[in-house]
C-alpha cells in the first residue's frame, strides 16, 4: 500500500466534500459537548453536595438528654436525663471505639459587642475535639480553641466567619477584644468559610465558640446541651450507640433499652442516605448521558450512511480506473479517524472552555454554591469520543467495505 | 498480429435471489492488437456484460480470458485493479465522473493510483486536457460542462496511463449527434495512433467506421466479421 497515494486522494477528497465532513464534525463535536457538560455539571453538583455534607462533620453522632419511658429499678418513668460535663470523659473511658468526644454548651440570644457594633447571637462552649469532629477549622492567621484554653478557662473566642463579618467587616479580627454579656473575650480565630447543609443548632458561620470551661464559669449552665462523638470506624456507629445506652443507663439508672432516655442523631446515617441519593443522581445522569450519546451516535452514523449511495458510486468509479481495495478502505479509515480526532478534540476543548467560563462567573449566589463547580473528566471525554468515533466509523466503513468488495460494475450500478 | 484479447467459452450468469440469468452463454472472441471493433446487438444481448468482462470490471462465471497473454481468471483483486489502471481505459455511457471534482482532478485520478508524482502528473493532465480540446475547462466541474465535454474528460481519464486498449460502452448514447461525432473522431484518431478500440454502439454509422463488427444476440455471437 502506498501512503502517498492514499494521502493524495484523501487530501483532495477531503477538501471537496466539505459539507458532509463539516456536518459529521459538528454532530460529533455537539455530542461530545453535550455529554461532557451533562456529566461535568453532574459531577460538580455531586462534589458540592458531598462537600456541603461534610461541613457539619463526617461520621459523627450527636447525643442529647431525654426522658425515660420505662420504669427502672423502682424509679418511675418520665424522668429527665441530663448530660453532665464529666460524661464525655466517662464515655471515652468505657467505650474504646470512640476516637473523639466532647460536650457542648449552647446559649442563644447573647449580646455580642465590638466597638459600636452590637449583635445578638448564639454562643457555644466547646472543646478542642470539635475542630476534628465538626470541622471548626480556623482561617489563616487564627487558631481554634486548644486544651490550654480549656485548662486555664481562658476568655478567648473562635468566631464564625459570618458573625466576624458582621462585627468587623473586612477588618482583621484576630487579637481584637469583643464583649459578650459585657465580659471581654479575645478573638483567637475565625472559621474558614465552609458550606454546611445540616445542623442541630444553626449554622456554624453565625456562632461564637468559647472554651467549655469558660462557658460554664461565665454562664453557669448546670448541664451540657449535647455531646458530639466520632468513632474510629464509621461502621461501629451502632455498636458505640448501644454501649452509650449501657454506660449512661448504668450511671443515670435507666433501662439501656429505653431509647427515649437519650436521643442520638447518627449524622453518618443521614450521610449514607445522601450517598444513596447521590448514587441515584449518578445513575440518572448516566442514563441520560447514555441516551444522549446514542442520539449523537445515530446523528454521526446517519450522516455517514446518507452519503453511502453517492460514495458507493464514487468507490465504483475509483475502482474502475484502478483503485485497489486497500486504498478505498484506508481512505475511509483515515477520514473517520481525522473527523473523530478533530470533532472529539474540539468538543472536549469547547466543553473545557465552557466549564472554566462558568467557574469564573463572579456572581455570589446560593444556587451556584449548591451547583458547585462543573468538573469535566478527560476519561469520560475520551470514552465519548471513542464511542462516537467507532459508531461513525462502522456506519461508514461497513458500506465502504461492501462497496469495495463487490465488482466495480455493481458499485457503479448502486442505487 | 497477436491477439491482445482471447476469450474462450465465456459464460456470465447473474443470480438475483432464485432467479438466474445467463447473460453470456459461452462466447469465443479474439481481438487483435491495434484492431478497432464494434460490438452491436439488441438490448439485453449481453454487450455491456461482455465489455465489463473485457475491462476487468466484473468477473466471469466460467471460461478462459487471456488479456495480453495473461490469464485474467486467476488474478488477484489488486492485479485486476492494476489492469484497469494501466492496460485498459474505460469510457462509459453515463461518463461516471466524480461530481465534486474538476475536469483536471477527474483526469488525475488514474495517475494518482499509478503513483505518478508531482510535475510529471501535472504535465500529463495538462497534455491530456489539450489532447481532448479542453485546456480551458480544467477548473470546471462536471455540472459546469456539456455532455460532450464530460465525455471528452472521461476519454482523457481513460487515456491517463496510456493504456493499449480503450473500451467504450455506448460513448455517444447520451450525446447529440454533433458532440457524438467529435467523440467518434477522437476514437478514430486514437486507433490511428495504434490503440486497440472496442466500442459498443447502436449507431450503425459508428459501427461502420470500425474494422470489424461483432454482433451479439441472446448472449451468444450472432455474427463476427465485416457485416456491413
Amino acid at each position: 500500500m502506498n501512503i502517498a497515494v492514499i494521502y493524495n486522494v484523501f487530501v483532495r477528497d477531503f477538501r471537496k466534500q466539505k459539507k458532509r465532513i463539516a456536518l459529521t464534525l459538528i454532530a460529533l463535536t455537539w455530542g461530545t459537548i453535550s455529554i461532557m457538560l451533562l456529566l461535568g455539571f453532574g459531577e460538580g453538583l455531586q462534589q458540592q453536595l458531598v462537600t456541603n455534607q461534610r461541613g457539619m462533620g463526617e461520621s459523627i453522632s450527636v447525643l442529647w438528654g431525654g426522658q425515660t419511658t420505662i420504669p427502672f429499678k423502682g424509679l418511675g418513668k418520665g424522668r429527665h436525663i441530663a448530660l453532665h460535663k464529666e460524661d464525655p470523659a466517662y464515655l471515652k473511658e468505657r467505650i474504646p471505639e470512640i476516637q473523639y468526644i466532647g460536650g457542648e454548651y449552647q446559649r442563644w440570644g447573647v449580646e455580642v459587642r465590638y466597638g459600636d457594633q452590637v449583635v445578638t447571637e448564639h454562643i457555644t462552649g466547646i472543646t478542642p475535639e470539635f475542630e476534628q469532629m465538626r470541622n471548626h477549622i480556623a482561617d489563616r492567621g487564627g487558631r481554634m480553641i486548644n486544651q490550654l484554653d480549656i485548662d486555664l478557662r481562658r476568655r478567648v473566642v473562635f468566631l464564625g466567619d459570618e458573625l466576624k463579618r458582621r462585627l468587623f467587616g473586612d477588618e482583621n479580627a484576630v487579637g481584637e477584644m469583643i464583649l459578650m454579656r459585657s465580659v471581654p473575650f479575645t478573638v483567637i480565630g475565625v472559621q474558614a468559610p465552609k458550606m454546611q447543609m445540616n445542623s442541630y443548632s444553626g449554622s456554624d458561620e453565625d456562632k461564637a465558640s468559647i472554651p467549655a470551661t469558660t462557658f460554664k464559669a461565665v454562664f453557669g449552665d448546670p448541664w451540657l446541651d449535647n455531646i458530639v462523638y466520632q468513632p474510629y470506624d464509621v461502621n461501629q456507629m451502632k455498636i458505640v450507640e448501644r454501649q452509650i445506652y449501657e454506660a449512661m443507663g448504668a450511671k443515670y439508672k435507666f433501662d439501656p433499652n429505653d431509647e427515649d432516655a437519650l436521643r442520638i442523631w447518627d449524622v453518618a446515617e443521614s450521610q449514607r442516605e445522601m450517598h444513596n441519593i447521590l448514587l441515584g443522581i449518578e445513575i440518572f445522569l448516566g442514563i441520560i448521558g447514555g441516551l444522549t450519546l446514542l442520539i449523537a451516535g445515530v446523528g454521526v452514523a446517519n450522516i455517514m450512511y446518507v452519503s453511502i449511495k453517492e460514495r458507493t458510486r464514487e468507490i465504483g468509479i475509483k475502482m474502475a480506473v484502478g483503485a485497489r481495495r486497500s486504498y478505498i478502505l484506508a481512505q475511509f479509515l483515515i477520514e473517520a479517524l481525522i473527523i473523530t480526532f478533530f470533532g472529539g478534540f474540539g468538543g472536549m476543548t469547547i466543553s473545557y472552555v465552557l466549564t472554566e467560563g462558568f467557574k469564573r462567573i463572579p456572581i455570589q449566589s446560593d444556587v451556584l454554591d449548591f451547583m458547585g463547580r462543573p468538573t469535566i473528566s478527560l476519561e469520560i471525554g475520551l470514552i465519548v469520543v471513542a464511542i462516537l468515533g467507532i459508531m461513525g466509523l462502522l456506519s461508514g466503513l461497513f458500506p465502504a467495505m461492501r462497496a469495495a468488495s463487490i465488482s466495480p460494475v455493481e458499485s457503479l450500478r448502486y442505487e | 498480429m497477436s491477439a491482445i484479447m482471447d476469450m474462450k467459452q465465456i459464460r456470465k450468469v447473474y443470480q438475483t435471489g432464485k432467479v438466474t440469468f445467463e447473460a453470456l452463454r459461452g462466447i469465443d472472441i479474439q481481438v487483435e492488437r491495434g484492431e478497432s471493433v464494434a460490438v452491436v446487438g439488441p438490448s439485453g444481448s449481453g454487450k455491456s456484460t461482455l465489455m465489463n468482462l473485457m475491462g476487468c470490471l466484473d468477473v466471469l462465471t466460467s471460461g478462459e480470458y487471456k488479456l495480453d497473454g495473461e490469464l485474467v481468471n486467476t488474478l488477484t483483486s489488486n492485479q485486476l485493479a492494476d489492469i484497469r489502471n494501466k492496460k485498459v481505459g474505460f469510457v462509459f455511457q453515463a461518463f461516471n465522473l466524480l461530481p465534486y471534482a474538476t475536469a483536471y482532478e477527474n483526469i488525475e485520478i488514474p495517475l494518482l493510483f499509478a503513483r505518478v508524482t508531482g510535475r510529471k502528473r501535472r504535465q500529463r493532465v495538462t497534455e491530456l486536457l489539450a489532447r481532448v480540446g479542453l485546456a480551458d475547462k480544467a477548473a470546471n466541474k462536471p455540472t459546469e460542462m456539456s455532455g460532450g465535454e464530460m465525455q471528452r474528460v472521461a476519454i482523457a481519464r481513460a487515456l491517463a496511463n496510456d493504456p493499449e486498449i480503450i473500451l467504450a460502452d455506448e460513448p455517444t448514447g447520451n450525446l447529440d449527434s454533433a458532440s457524438g461525432g467529435e467523440i467518434v473522431k477522437l476514437f478514430n484518431e486514437l486507433w490511428k495512433q495504434g490503440k486497440t478500440i472496442i466500442i459498443i454502439t447502436h449507431d450503425a454509422s459508428i459501427a461502420g467506421q470500425t474494422q470489424r463488427i461483432i454482433r451479439l444476440k441472446d448472449g451468444a455471437v450472432d455474427g463476427n466479421g465485416d457485416l456491413r
